[in-house]
């Protein structure tokens, strides 16, 4: 019931209008992630998969969302779609109101640089180099952001709670202090995204806690954050959960009713 | 491209090299064994065509030949040797004749025994020559005096030799006065000619040296004598002029009709000093050649470790694409790793080269005092290494350029 209505309209999302298509127009501007009928679609072989099949979403400006499905779901392909890392075979995907969907690989390369501040679950540092040095990273890439480098990396280190560990490597860090690393580097450039894949996975609970914290202080100052993450617990300290299946969203909640949903489901 | 970029691209091509020490140190192998031994070879030639043209500059650059020359492809017999054989009048129109010359002699060997008391030496090269033979060898009498005009018109059998001579005939220290037999017949000696350093390639084995007047040495030649020209223009700058000069006498001399072939040669100085350095350009490009070729491996060396470099890289270039990084970008990056490689190669080449080079110059007896790597061979090589860089770093650079971002950071 909850299921198929979410699925009929799934931009039912806290800071979103009720979609028709004219408003949807509308809304596009004021949305910062706009997706229409995304497909993606791989051959294996003779085999054909759609690991998106028209999906729809979007996302307000600093929104804190889940997305959350079993594997093979696409909730992969939709990160990946969502951090322009990869095209789609068909539908539209508007990013802060540009077309990232046609953009070919240096494009997309620079959007990714200045929109989107990725955290993975193996963090994905440079093990030669230190904090600091892994944090300046993406600067490398963006255009003239030559001077004040070393200070927006030690702001960034700072509003992690790193202060002190800016000249270590990643082998003098616990996981936890790596992943906040990972973490200063992806709001370094201030992105539109704060896109999280399983964040937590490779931590254990108490961990696990301070970064969702982490995350959670992150949005309240202003970012916008999107968690891909299969488990519950994470995905409720979001305000908002989509849930995916076979391509498609299968429901788009806010936390409360996703909760009361799953409970109600599984009843 | 930021200039954060360039430093980070820069430094980290040289952590990556510091990393790998070893195997970067295998890897350059080819680029350095390759550099430093054109660099030699370049420093053993340049060294070579010092020592050679200081010889063609001690003989004189206004020096000039002239030889008997049968032309090519003639028949035998329209061209008799004793036809084409340089005659001793003909020498004597040059010189009377030519306004471009400043000395000419006519200089003919023969072989004879000599005799001096009871020490005997079996054929010795005796030299027939004028008194312009000083001028045009550059040699002149340390004791005594030199041939005169006289000693020629009036066939004196008069006599110059040099040190070594006094030595192998074990005459006394100044024998001017003395007389020694060549070839049966007495001679008095007058002088002791002096004995450059400058041997001209070998061309006088015994280093004891005899000369009679060229009109002494004719009498006792056989009927039909071999016999060369040697002269000095002017100056160096007459060369041209001077050859046609002495081309138009001996074509009269000769009867020689516009348009049919000279039985001669008028060779100048400059166009050996020409031959020589065609020469050692071209054995320069054959050195080059093979550079070319170590380098060529030395390349595939190169290409084959930054092969491995991406492989093993992947994730680390799937989170600088993930993080912004275009595809130029990390093409210019593995690009400039493997250009960084090659040109610490290069250096750690030229090094050794150097080092080589210097170990020429010890050699003795091998006329390399000379060897030194010009600027021109450093400057090739540096280029040579950096170029082979690009060459053999594009393909592994284009592979890490073109890596998909999702496949490079779920690689193992």
């Amino acid at each position: 019931m909850v299921d198929a209505r979410s699925a009929l309209a799934p931009t039912t999302a806290p800071t979103t209008a009720p979609t028709t298509a004219p408003s949807a127009t509308l809304n596009a501007d004021s949305a910062l992630i706009d997706v229409r009928a995304l497909s993606k679609i791989y051959r294996v072989g003779v085999e054909t998969i759609r690991a998106l099949n028209g999906l729809d979403l979007s996302v307000g400006r600093n929104e804190m969302v889940a997305i959350m499905g079993s594997s093979g779901s696409g909730k992969s392909t939709l990160m990946n779609m969502l951090g322009c890392l990869d095209r789609p075979t068909s539908g539209s995907y508007l990013l802060n109101g540009r077309d990232v969907s046609r953009m070919n690989a240096t494009e997309l390369a620079r959007v990714r640089n200045e929109e989107i501040g990725f955290v993975f679950q193996s963090f994905e540092l440079l093990p030669r180099q230190t904090a600091l040095e892994n944090v300046e990273l993406p600067l490398i890439y963006a255009q003239g952001a030559w001077r004040g480098r070393r200070a927006r990396a030690l702001a960034a280190l700072d509003r992690v709670g790193l202060a002190d560990r800016v000249h270590h490597r990643p082998n003098q860090l616990s996981g936890g202090q790596r992943q906040r690393v990972a973490i200063a580097r992806a709001i370094l450039n201030k992105p539109s995204i704060l896109l999280a894949d399983e964040p937590t996975g490779n931590l254990d609970s108490a961990t696990t806690t301070e970064i969702l914290a982490l995350f959670r202080q992150i949005h309240a100052e202003g970012q916008t954050v999107i968690i891909v993450t299969h488990e519950n617990e994470v995905a409720a300290h979001c305000h908002r959960v989509v849930r995916l299946r076979d391509g498609r969203v299968l429901s788009d909640l806010a936390v409360a009713d996703d909760v009361a949903g799953r409970s109600g489901g599984g009843a | 491209m930021t200039p954060l970029f360039w430093l980070q691209a820069i430094t980290l091509a040289f952590s990556q090299i510091w990393a790998n020490k070893s195997r970067a140190c295998l890897t350059a192998l080819g680029i350095i064994v390759g550099v430093a031994s054109t660099t030699a070879v370049i420093a053993a030639l340049e060294g070579l065509k010092v020592k050679v043209l200081a010889e063609f500059e001690s003989v004189g650059a206004s020096k000039f030949f002239v030889f008997p020359d049968r032309p090519d492809n003639a028949p035998r017999n329209m061209y008799p040797w004793e036809k084409i054989l340089i005659k001793t009048a003909e020498v004597k129109a040059i010189r009377d004749e030519c306004t471009l010359i400043k000395a000419v002699t006519p200089i003919t060997e023969v072989g004879l025994d000599v005799q001096a008391g009871e020490k005997i030496i079996e054929g010795i090269t005796i030299g027939g020559i004028w008194p312009d033979w000083h001028l045009v060898q550059n040699r002149f009498v340390q004791e005594g005096r030199p041939f005169s005009q006289v000693d020629i018109d009036s066939e004196r059998q008069v006599c110059l030799i040099n040190a070594d001579a006094i030595i192998e005939l074990n005459l006394v220290a100044n024998p001017v006065g003395e007389a020694i037999l060549i070839g049966g017949r007495r001679f008095m000696i007058i002088g002791i000619v002096e004995t450059t350093q400058a041997r001209f390639f070998g061309m006088n084995t015994s280093s004891a040296e005899i000369f009679i007047p060229f009109s002494v040495a004719e009498k006792m030649q056989e009927r039909n004598f071999f016999l060369r020209v040697e002269g000095l223009f002017v100056s160096p700058d007459a060369s041209e002029d001077g050859k046609d000069e002495v081309r138009f006498v001996m074509r009269r001399m000769r009867g020689i009709a516009p348009g049919d072939i000279e039985t001669f040669q008028v060779a100048a100085i400059d166009k050996f000093i020409e031959q020589f350095k065609t020469l050692a350009t071209g054995i320069t490009a054959i050195a080059g050649g093979i550079v070319g070729i170590s380098l060529l491996v030395g390349g595939i060396g190169i290409m084959n470790i930054m092969l491995v470099s991406v492989s093993e890289r992947t994730r680390e270039i799937g989170l600088r694409k993930a993080v912004g990084a275009t595809p130029m970008a990390i093409l210019l990056q593995f690009l400039l790793e493997a250009v960084t490689l090659c040109v610490v190669g290069g250096f750690v080449g030229i090094a050794v080269g150097r080092l080589a080079a210097f170990g020429l110059t010890q050699i003795p007896g091998a006329q390399l005092e000379q060897a030194d790597i010009p600027f021109w061979a450093v400057a090739l090589s540096f280029a040579f290494s950096a170029f082979t860089g690009v060459v053999f770093g594009m393909f592994p650079a284009i592979k890490a350029a073109r890596l998909d971002p999702i496949e490079a950071l779920r690689h193992e």
